[in-house]
This record gives C-alpha cells, structure tokens and sequence, in this order.
C-alpha cells in the first residue's frame, strides 16, 4: 500500500485545481492601475547596420507616451553573461556586449530596436510600424561552419572569425587520448547534428514594470524561473538598482523548460520604462514574438570517435564539436556546450580517456541558451548514437556492449576522467529493469506482427546519466560560473497554526506546492495541507537562487530540510521547558513531544503557540518565535540515470515513424511523489520525442526563420505520443543530500532522443535498408529520403 | 490587427452590396483571423456570412447533395446525406476548434494549395456555387490561391454528384498538419475516374490525369503510375518535391485500395 501523504505518497498536486479551473495568477493576469502597454519594434532583417531610427512621426502618434532607443541605453549596461568560458591558449571567451536595445547593428531577427510606450496595446503597435528606419542590410552568417570559416560576416568586432571560445576538455588528457586512438582495435567515427529548437512554453512571457515614487521601490512582475537571479543580474548589472530597491516577482508560470531563466531585455526595458515615466508599463509576447525572442536550445555539430578493443571495451573517445551561440550571449549560453556537456561524456561507462573539443560560434540568430536537460540531452545523445553505431559495426549486442563497459555498482564513489565523480549508481541494475518491463523478450516476436502490417519494427535503448542538484558553487565557481549556486529556504511556523515555507526554488509545472509540503509533513508529524509554499517573490522569501538543472529537491528541498531540522531542534528546546525535562530526553515522533520512560508529552502546536506567546518559556536561553532559514550549497551534483528503450515502426513507402512503446527504468535516488515524478518523464520524453521525430528550428540562408510558427515548427501532439511505461523502482538513494534525491525534471528529455534515433536505424536495418545515421528530427521526409539514398 | 468595419449580412444579395472595394468576406475565418492579427490584411470592412439563410444547411438531392457555403467542417463530418469520403476528409481538416468555425464556402473560396477541401471538389467534380453564377469545379481552381471567383463574388456552395466510389488520403504535414499531400479518387457510376491531388503542386490543386487514365481501365491499386514528375512540385521545410511526387503515387494506391 503507498502511503497517503508524507515522503512518498502519490499526494494529488493542489495547484492543479486553480491551473485547472482557470483561476491561476499568471504574470498576464495581473494588471497594475494607470499601466501603459510595451510594444517591441523589432529587426526584419539577420544583419545590417542600424543608421537611423527616427521616432518622431511616431511619437506624434495618438496614445504614444514615449519611445526608447537604444540611445536611451546607451550610459547603461547590456545584459550580462552569467559564465565565463576561457579556451585552450587560456584566454578568456570574447564577450560582446549585449546592448537592451540595439545600437549601431541589428545581429538578428527579432532584435530589439525600439520600444513603445502607449495607452493601449495597438496604439503602441501603429506607432512601432510609424518609427522610420534605415537598415543598411549585410550579409548574414547562419551557419556554424561558414561563421568560422575565415570568410564570413563579422557577427562581433570583439569576436573575431566569430569565434566566441575554443575549449578543450580534459586539455591533460588530450595526447593520451590520441595515443590511445592510434592502437586501437576498432575505431567508430560519426559525424551528427543535435538540431535547435525553440522551447515554446505555453505561457509566453510577459513583463510589467512598476515604480512606486514616494518608496523609490521598482517592482518587475515576470515569467521567470528564478527572479532572485532577475533581481541581482539586473539591479547590480544592467540598471544599478540597489537590491533593496527592487523587487521581482514571478507568479503562476505556464512551463519554462530553461527559456525563462535568462535575464531578457524585455525585462530590463519595462523595469527602466517605469521607473522614468514613472508609470505601470506591461509587455506581453505573443507566440509570433516569442520565436524571434526567446532564447532557443540545443544546436550543436559534432564529430564523435569511439575507440575500442577487440572485446567492445571502450578505451578512448574524442569529440569536435560546434555549438551555436546565436548573436548575443544568453545568460548561461557559454556553460551550456562545456562544463554541462563535456563533463557528461563518460556517461555510465568506464572509457578512461576522453578528450572534447568546443567551439562557440557566434551567427546572425536568436541566442541559444539551456533548454530541458541542457549539454546533457547533446552528451548523451551523441554517445548513445556512436555505441549503437560500434555495436553494429562489431556485432555486438547494444544491450551487451553497453554492459560490458557499465561502471560496476562496487565501483562508488567513481571519479570519472571528466572532472566529475559520481557518488551512486546501478546502471546494470537499471539496464535489467528495462529489459523487463520493455519485455524485450517478446521483441521479436512484435517485429514479426509489424512485418505483417507492412511496418518495420525497430528497438532502440540508450543508458544515460546526468549531473543535476546543479551546484556545489566553489566548484562552478572555478569553472567560470558568475554565481553561487545553494538555495534557501525560511520555515515559518505559525502561532496558532499552519507552517509557510519559503523557498527559493520556483515551481513553473513542477508541483513543488505538492511535493515540497510532503517533506514538511513527514518531518513535522502534521498534515500537508497546513503547509503552505511561498515562492516567486524577491519580497517574500530569502535570497534564492530558482528552478532548473533538476535542483529543486535536491537543492531546494536540502535547505527546506534543514530549516525545518532547525525548526525541530528549537521546538524540542521549548518543549523540553514545558515539560520540566532536559531537551537531550526529548523525542520527537508525529508531532508528539514525550518525554523517554515518562508519560509527559506535549504536541507541537502547543509549543509553537508558547513560541509566540512566551509566557512560560525559556527566555533567557532562547529567542521567542519559531521561524528559521537555512541556505543549502550540495558539496556534489547528483546523477540520475538510467535506461531506455523505443520501440518504432516504420512504413517504408513515406518514412512516416510512428512510436510503438516507450519504456523508461530510472534511477531518481528516493522519491518524494511518484506520481509526480511520473509526471516529469511523461513530459520529458514528450519534448525528447518532439525533437528526435518532429522539432526543427530552422534559419534560411538569410537568417530569416524558417519555422517561425506553429504552421512550420512541428510541437509534439498528444497522438505523437505512446503511453508511457515508467519504473523508477530501482534507486541508489544520493549520499550527499539530507533527503537521498537526484532530481527528475530532464531525464526524460536526455534519455528519449538517442532511444528514438536508435530503434529507427534499427527498423530501417531490419529492412535491408543500409543506414547508419540519420539526423534529427527522423521527419518521414528525411527517413524516405535516407531510404532512397541506401538504395 | 488594424480597425475595420463589421457587417452581418443576412442573405447572399446583402453580402455582395457589401462586398467591392477593400471590404472582405469572412466565413469561418480560420484562415483570415490569424493574417488580420498578424497586420497582414487591412480590409476596410468585413462582411460576415455565417447569417446568410441561403448558405446554410445541407440539401440532399437526385444523385448529389449540396452544401450551403456557411456550413462547418463538423456539420460535414457529422452529415449522414454526403458522401462518406467527404464527410471523412471534413473531420480530418485542423482540430475540433478549426471544425466549429471554419466553412466550407471558406475553404474553397480561399483554395489555400494545402487544404483539403479542393481535392474534393476536382475529385467529385462538384459545381461550385457562386454569386456570380455555377462553375464547375474543373474550371473553378485556377491556381494556388486563385480561383474563378470576381471581384465582389462569393462561394455559396457546393454540389457533390454521388460517386460510386470514393476515398480521400491525407498525408499530413506534420507541423500544421495540413495536407503535405493529399489524393481525393472517385469512381462514378459510369466508370469515370477522378483523381484530384491537393498539397503537392505550385500550382494549387491539380487532376493527376496518367492515373486517371490507368484507373479508368481498371480500378486497383496495382495499376496506379509510380511517382508523376518533380517538375513543379512544392518543396518546403516538410518534404522535397521528389518526396511530394512519391507521396502522389503511394496516397493514390492507398486511395484506390480503400474504396
């Protein structure tokens, strides 16, 4: 039997019934009395020099409060960059500046040239279409390899050949590697794209900035996933507002999936807008604005080669890779393609040698930053895709290749040689929950019965890991991070009952308002429902550091245990002065104070009760009150892993590929909700299939964007998708954090791609049809086309 | 979107006084709504259809049944008077949202070279009725987004003759899911043979005339030509022109099988 609510149980998500009727507090459901509303002008073209932005017609215009300009900015910072990248020769990354609104050039689609100020939304608008620009257009460079080439446009006068970094990783190991290739039995060489896509969250962001004058106090309402990060990136860096001058607030967010952690202009331009005009100003995207405005994710080109010895082992791999920084420097682009990708590359295998080359390349697009998974989904993909490409190549089973280089489950702690070292795992364990409950027993027996359909069965698996619980901050700190990387959370006990716990996690899908009272609850001894989570607001809670990498159980929920530990420990203190006992007899059980060998007892609201109102209490060793705060930094990541296998039918007169099943065995350390972790890799294979079968951001020569709607950039349906089989029964709890929790929040969407990949190559192999690779997305177009190729 | 003026009109005449000019006709809008809130029309009115007495309901006669041109995709789906082809290719046009609103009339007034509707149309050789008088459906699609229609003229409806054997394949885009092809194939009771292809051709929907001419001998799958030329077909983001061609070939198979 689960249990019925605590660490464990399958609790229901309470936020799903305001989500669910309609009645969430989303950024745009807010309205500020006296607000004006934002309309963006933005670049029609990829690149060109911005001679004249002339405003003045425009101004004139009814309704037109006011216009800003890049001029305007001119005297203010640019958006900063949370992570600094140095290359090989040890030179730092070139950092070009990245102006709120653009100055002298526009680099890409959608970059912000002017905005407009007005009473209503198509005021605004009619006036951004009247501002007279003189765009002298230059040629535009889209693709990675022509960016470096020496011969193209100049993105950046500060980047030259657009060159933003030149990483090598691990730079000690990188002639033994080579050496270790030379003598190698077999080496296996594939050259692969992991295609860009846009995250499309189903709330578009939106911004209101507020000045309250008598205060001086400037508010930022935005759909973010950590406004505590808003707050420092854009007080201390871009606006020089004090940080108690200002206040972020993040509310109700529709998903974010990595989009909405960067500091945008958006954000910076209506805080700045309010606080000169002195008014409420409002910017919501739409879904057009959004493609040419939010950060997208992924895009890498990589050659991997994969050497092994006559028996399968792995002994050596070398990556080069390219990795698109779009034309600007998001705010973690520059970790995205290195510390989060190649520190990932020896996946749940013991390969000694491992060497990983990164360039970042600057091109005339949107930026690229994390999206669900981030560096990760690009490590395991191209490992996973180069195994199975060995494993055919040297007739071996994929399942047993894999096996034969599992890091053993004795082998923990396990230092890898690509910096991290992992503190838990079973990855065959894994590996045999997969092959039962995908039943691949009963593979063949399914091909066959798609064979009578006309349909080509494939099987596919991929084992992954990840580094999440993102981050020990000394350690992120040598590694070029900007920030710390802990988290926080306050507990407030009430006087007369109910516990609010503030954390600085942000939940956007995540459930944290379910998930987050369970470990409360089973600490405590008190019902879930009388906790309640405070999050989003800079106002209201402690410095914290936000949601993403899979952090906020692992990070989040390490300091909410430990405030709540500290809650217990002063709660035992008081009690133990009720009861006229020492506090070393006092035990702690269901919310039951006792006293050992004794029937003394005394329950916890009484003692929060004597907290507040300290009429018999200890006042002369402790503070009145029962409120504590604990900032938490792990001292490791956490590594999820686990394995999974696809299984896909192909029909070989269209390419159409259609998902049969999908199997995930997971290892998620312990478990807060399974339910809800159920839920988190329903949605992460979900985008994992989105982009190995249907997603494609794709810029023309021009760099205009191809697929810049709905009509041309494929989202993953409901009737895309299989029903799910998910085990996350098999788990190796993390030794470093108070609750044994690795995160779930991408595993979905690292494991699923290369899972995919491998089970269409498989189907088209089973056909007689000699393909090796094919590039993501599998469309039915490229999987005839690949067919018709092998002819 | 940029102001306009709106008009109801209440019958086929009201409509037209209305029309001229920068005024627009909407129907179900599905197509015009988006254009107009991205900024990309600037109509001086719109005059709405979805009142007009005469284009609504479904009318079933000796041989072929008639759709008024305001009648919704679902109100075809779900019609037991035409063609069971038709109606299936109806249910399978956008989502049950796109069902609701858009029209008929709208649909092939429009002639999007992706949309569904006109392979049934050239696939039945329906007659389309216009304000401005009946065209047959032959002469009606006149290119990718070009019709016969005037200046001012409406579709009011549309006359389907009763095959004997009819199927529609969709092959759909995966991102809009409109059709990346789509083959409509019709059998009359006569023996005659239409195969009316939509989604494939820069030039709109189009009478793939060697299959018809295969088909007309003898009606199987196995005898429908392998791929027609490339030449002139669309190639986008979703498939090649070679891939659109291939597409022609297996849909029509398809088609012809599950008649």
């Amino acid at each position: 039997m689960p249990k019925d609510s605590g660490i464990g149980a399958p609790s229901k998500r309470r936020e799903d019934v305001r989500f669910l009727t309609g009645a969430g507090n989303y950024t745009d459901d807010i309205n500020v009395a006296g607000q004006k509303y934002v309309v963006f002008l933005r670049s029609s073209v990829a690149h060109g020099n911005l001679n004249k932005v002339d405003t003045a017609a425009a101004a004139a215009m009814p309704g037109v409060v006011h216009i800003f300009t890049g001029d305007d900015f001119a005297e203010i910072g640019g958006l900063p960059c949370g992570w600094q990248i140095h290359s090989r020769d040890g030179e730092p990354m070139a950092e070009p500046p990245h102006p709120v609104l653009a100055r002298g050039k526009v680099r890409h689609v959608g970059d912000p040239i002017a905005a407009v100020v007005a009473d209503s939304v198509e005021q605004a608008r009619d006036a951004a279409e009247a501002i007279e620009l003189d765009i002298e257009e230059l040629p535009a460079v889209v693709d990675m390899t022509d960016a470096i080439s020496g011969n193209a446009a100049q993105v950046h006068e500060e980047a030259p050949n657009n060159l933003c970094y030149d990483w090598g990783f691990v730079e000690e190991n990188r002639d033994a590697t080579m050496e270790a290739f030379e003598g190698a039995h077999h080496v296996t060489t594939l050259e692969l794209i992991n295609n860009r896509l846009v995250a499309n969250p189903m709330e578009p962001r939106v911004c209101i900035g507020d000045f309250n004058a008598p205060s001086g106090e400037s508010t930022l309402y935005t759909t973010s996933q950590n406004p505590h990060v808003i707050r420092l990136l854009m007080g201390a860096f871009v606006l020089g507002i004090p940080e108690h001058k200002l206040r972020v607030i993040a509310p109700d967010v529709g998903g974010g999936f990595g989009a909405k952690i960067y500091h945008y202009a958006e954000e910076a331009l209506c805080t700045f807008a309010a606080k000169t005009l002195k008014m409420p100003v409002k910017w919501t995207c739409d879904r057009s604005e959004a493609f040419i405005s939010d950060a997208q994710g992924r895009d890498h080109k990589t050659k991997i080669e994969l050497a092994l010895d006559a028996d399968g082992k792995f002994l050596a791999i070398r990556t080069e890779t390219l990795a698109n920084m779009g034309a600007y420097l998001s705010t973690f682009a520059p970790a995205v393609p290195t510390w989060l990708h190649g520190t990932l590359m020896a996946g749940t295998y013991t390969t000694p040698l491992i060497y990983c080359n990164v360039k970042a390349v600057f091109t005339n697009t949107l930026p690229v930053d994390a999206y669900r998974g981030a560096g990760r989904p690009e490590a395991t993909y191209q490992l996973e895709r180069v195994i199975d490409v060995a494993a055919r190549e040297m007739g071996i089973d994929p399942v047993e290749i894999r096996r034969r280089n599992f890091i053993p489950a004795d082998a923990y702690p396990y230092q890898t040689p690509v910096a991290v070292a992992y503190d838990t795992g079973d990855y065959h364990g894994t590996m045999d929950k997969l092959v039962e409950v995908a039943d691949f027993a009963g593979f063949s027996a399914r091909r066959e019965a798609s064979k009578a359909k006309g349909k080509l069965r494939g099987l596919g698996i991929c084992s992954y890991i990840e580094a999440c619980g993102i981050a020990p901050s000394a350690l992120v700190g040598q590694l070029g991070a900007r920030a710390g990387l802990f988290e926080s959370c306050t507990v407030r006990v009430n006087a007369a009952g109910g516990v609010v716990v503030m954390t600085g996690s942000h939940s956007h899908g995540q459930g944290h308002e379910t998930t987050f009272p369970q470990v409360v609850s089973e600490m405590l001894g008190m019902p879930e429902e009388m906790i309640e989570i405070v999050h989003g607001d800079t106002g209201r809670g402690p410095m914290g550091m936000g949601t993403y990498g899979s952090r906020s159980i692992a990070v989040g929920g390490a300091a909410m245990v430990r405030a709540t530990e500290k809650i217990i420990a002063k709660a035992t203190r008081i009690a133990a002065h009720l009861m006229e006992a020492s506090h070393e007899d006092v035990e702690f059980k269901d919310g039951m104070f006792s006293v050992a060998g004794t029937d003394k007892q005394v329950d916890f609201g009484s003692v929060a009760l004597s907290a507040y109102v300290p009429h018999n209490y200890p006042l002369e060793t402790l503070e009145p009150g029962l409120e504590e705060t604990a900032f938490y930094d792990p001292s490791n990541f956490t590594y999820p892993a686990g394995a999974y296998a696809c299984e896909v039918e192909v029909d070989e007169d269209t390419g159409v590929v259609e998902i049969a099943s999908f199997a995930a065995a997971d290892d998620f350390g312990n478990i807060i909700n399974p339910m809800i972790v159920d839920g988190q890799v329903h949605g992460g294979i979900g985008q994992g299939i989105g982009q190995a079968l249907l997603e494609n951001c794709v810029y023309d020569e021009s760099g205009q964007l191809a697929s810049g709607s709905f009509m041309d950039y494929a989202m993953p349906r409901a009737d895309d998708l299989p029903m799910y089989t998910v085990d996350h029964s098999s788990i190796t709890p993390c030794t470093h954090n108070p609750l044994g929790v690795k995160g779930c929040g991408e595993a979905g969407a690292i494991g699923s791609p290369p899972a995919v990949i491998n089970a269409v190559v498989d189907a088209l192999q089973s056909g007689g049809h000699n393909v090796t690779h094919l590039d993501m997305p599998a469309s039915p177009d490229r999987v005839w086309a690949a067919i018709q190729a092998a002819k | 979107m940029y102001n306009f003026d709106y008009v109801k009109a209440s019958s086929v005449a009201d409509a037209t006084a209305a029309l001229g000019g920068d005024a627009q006709a909407i129907s179900g809008g599905q197509t015009l709504i988006p254009t107009l809130k991205a900024r990309l029309g600037q109509p001086s009115s719109l005059v709405d259809l979805s009142g007009v007495a005469e284009m609504s309901g479904i009318t079933a006669g000796d041989g072929s049944v008639t759709i008024g041109g305001a009648v919704t995709h679902h109100a075809v789906s779900e019609s037991g008077d035409v063609p069971a082809s038709v109606a299936a290719l109806a249910a399978g046009i956008g989502d049950p949202a796109v069902r609701h609103r858009g029209t008929i009339g709208g649909s092939v007034a429009n002639n999007d070279p992706s949309a569904c509707y006109p392979s049934a149309c050239l696939g039945l050789g329906a007659t389309i009725h216009t304000s401005g008088g009946d065209v047959a459906a032959d002469d009606y699609f006149q290119g990718m987004f070009d019709t016969a229609l005037g200046e001012g003229q409406i579709v009011t409806g549309v006359t389907f003759p009763t095959p004997a054997k009819a199927n529609y394949q969709k092959f759909v885009q995966p991102a809009s899911r409109f059709a990346l092809v789509g083959v409509f194939v019709s059998q009359m009771a006569d023996g005659y043979v239409r195969v009316a292809v939509t989604g494939a051709s820069e030039s709109g929907v189009f009478r793939w005339s060697d299959a018809e001419t295969a088909l007309a001998g003898n009606f199987s799958a196995d005898v429908v030509p392998a791929a027609p030329s490339a030449d002139g077909m669309i190639a986008d983001l979703h498939g090649s022109a070679a891939y659109r061609a291939h597409l022609i070939s297996v849909m029509t198979k398809r088609a012809v099988a599950a008649c």
